[in-house]
């Protein structure tokens, strides 16, 4: 049987990539593996509704992360989707059987080993199956803090959910990994393009912008939604933003990490502190659910602390725009 | 955020056993390794008026077909947290044809073919909807 060296992290994706990859004897910290994989992101989509409420995220689409460091650290990889159960199943089996740990996306709804609290209809959770006990597949699910079992029914339920983003069965594992890779170059590439998201993208709802937009948003609540669903959609941006450990504020923290550490990595003191200053504007995001939650629990009727939660969302932009403006101006020689 | 700044709020729905983890910044300003941190009270309260608005609606869906308004099935679809355009693609039917099947005439007239399609979406027993039996609805303590 396969052991699988399996790590908690704070992110499935970042986490599924630093566990996988050091398997096969390449080491890159979570941090690592979400910067190189430009993770950090923003984007509120209002159009996006699951049941009935607006979408926010707080890092870049799923499997983007993976993907983009498998390109930059040169590792291949086979990545499947299937229209059939039976076949998906049968492909994970012929995988895992020659001692092959693979990845894949599922809905958090049907993994019995998941809190129940936390089993709402969420496609893009990762984990890895390495191997089986009987029937039972064995799981590294990077959140959980040790190794679990899941059912094949459960499997095949949470691997063929339906909705936003479907994960179709999808699987993908490494073919071949780089023994020694160089992280600057990757670096830089992950650092480029992250800047490249948080400021150009040319659309409203998504980078700094998009934390602008949801501010002008944020304010109209009360009006525009009534007092219950404003206290709704004022939730679900917390649950987005703090649920399983990373969300708005954590996904800062985890790229400053990832900063200091690519500092000292590539002796750039800029980095570190470019980090540091990244650190507070993590501070900015908790202190902004902190805050959003007491509006929740209250149910206050008027708009001002709307206006107020807004006035921060405007405060944390200015500041990130700024982090990222520096960030972008960075010269390596 | 600082280590011991790290939230630990174990007053929510799964009693604090469940542990995330977070990156934060010991004394000098560093990083070094996660913390773990077993719940927040912004995340807590969030979740439990999540969770709150799936039980009025479950609720308020359950009076609607008790009245005759309403079909089993937009009971269901509340209480396995689904809502239309989900259950319509899991079902492979399209949204109009899975509210015309709300309405408890037509209900009445659905293939045991389809009510077992909706039954292994609910994860109940076929002849419980069949009968239009409404199974309670709990959620996580």
């Amino acid at each position: 049987m396969t052991t699988f060296n399996h790590v908690q992290t704070a992110h499935c994706e970042s986490g599924v990539v630093s566990n996988m990859f050091r398997h096969y004897g390449l080491k890159i910290s979570e941090p690592m593996a979400f910067g190189i994989g430009a993770g950090i992101f923003f984007g509120h989509l209002p159009f996006v509704k699951v049941n009935g409420v607006p979408g926010t995220t707080y890092r870049i689409w799923p499997g983007a992360i993976f993907s983009r460091v498998c390109k930059r650290l040169g590792v291949k990889m086979e990545s499947h989707k299937f229209s059939n159960p039976a076949k998906a199943q049968q492909a994970l089996d012929d995988v895992i059987a020659k001692g092959i740990p693979v990845g894949m996306q599922s809905s958090v709804y049907y993994l019995p080993y998941f809190p129940a609290s936390y089993r709402f209809h969420f496609n893009a959770h990762n984990l890895v199956v390495f191997g089986k006990e009987g029937n039972d597949y064995l799981v590294s699910d990077p959140v959980m803090d040790t190794v679990t079992k899941i059912d094949p029914e459960s499997l095949e339920q949470a691997r063929f959910a339906k909705g936003f983003p479907a994960p179709q069965g999808k699987m993908y594992y490494p073919v071949s990994v780089p023994q020694n890779v160089d992280f600057a170059g990757p670096i830089k590439a992950g650092i480029k393009q992250a800047c490249y998201f948080m400021l150009k993208v040319p659309m409203p709802q998504f980078g700094i912008k998009g934390i602008r937009y949801l501010a002008k948003r944020v304010r109209q609540y009360p009006e525009k939604q009534g007092d219950r669903r404003a206290a709704l959609y004022l939730g679900n941006i917390i649950r987005m933003q703090e649920e399983i450990g990373t969300g708005g504020a954590g996904f800062r923290f985890m790229y400053a990490a990832f900063l200091q550490e690519a500092g000292t990595l590539l002796k750039k003191e800029e980095l570190i502190a470019i980090g540091k200053d990244l650190t507070l504007v993590g501070d900015l995001w908790r202190n902004f659910a902190f805050a959003a939650g007491r509006v929740c629990k209250a149910r206050v009727v008027d708009n001002s602390p709307y206006n107020e939660l807004g006035d921060m969302l405007m405060h944390i932009a200015d500041e990130e725009e700024k982090i990222f403006r520096r960030l972008s101006k960075v010269k390596y020689d | 955020m600082k280590k011991e700044e790290v939230p630990q709020d174990g007053d929510n729905l799964h009693k604090g056993t469940f542990k995330q983890l977070f990156y934060a910044v010991d004394q000098s300003g560093e990083y070094t390794a996660p913390v773990s941190s077993v719940g927040w009270e912004p995340e807590n309260v969030a979740l439990d008026q999540a969770w709150e608005e799936v039980e009025h609606r479950v609720n308020e869906t359950r009076d609607q077909v008790l009245a005759g308004q309403k079909s089993p099935i937009a009971y269901y679809m509340e209480r396995t947290l689904l809502d239309l355009p989900l259950l319509a693609s899991k079902a492979g039917k399209f949204g109009w044809q899975v509210k015309r099947h709300m309405k408890p005439a037509v209900f009445k007239k659905l293939s045991t073919g389809m009510i077992t399609r909706y039954a292994a979406i609910f994860s109940i027993p076929a002849d419980v909807l069949q009968k239009g039996e409404l199974l309670p609805f709990q959620r996580p303590q």
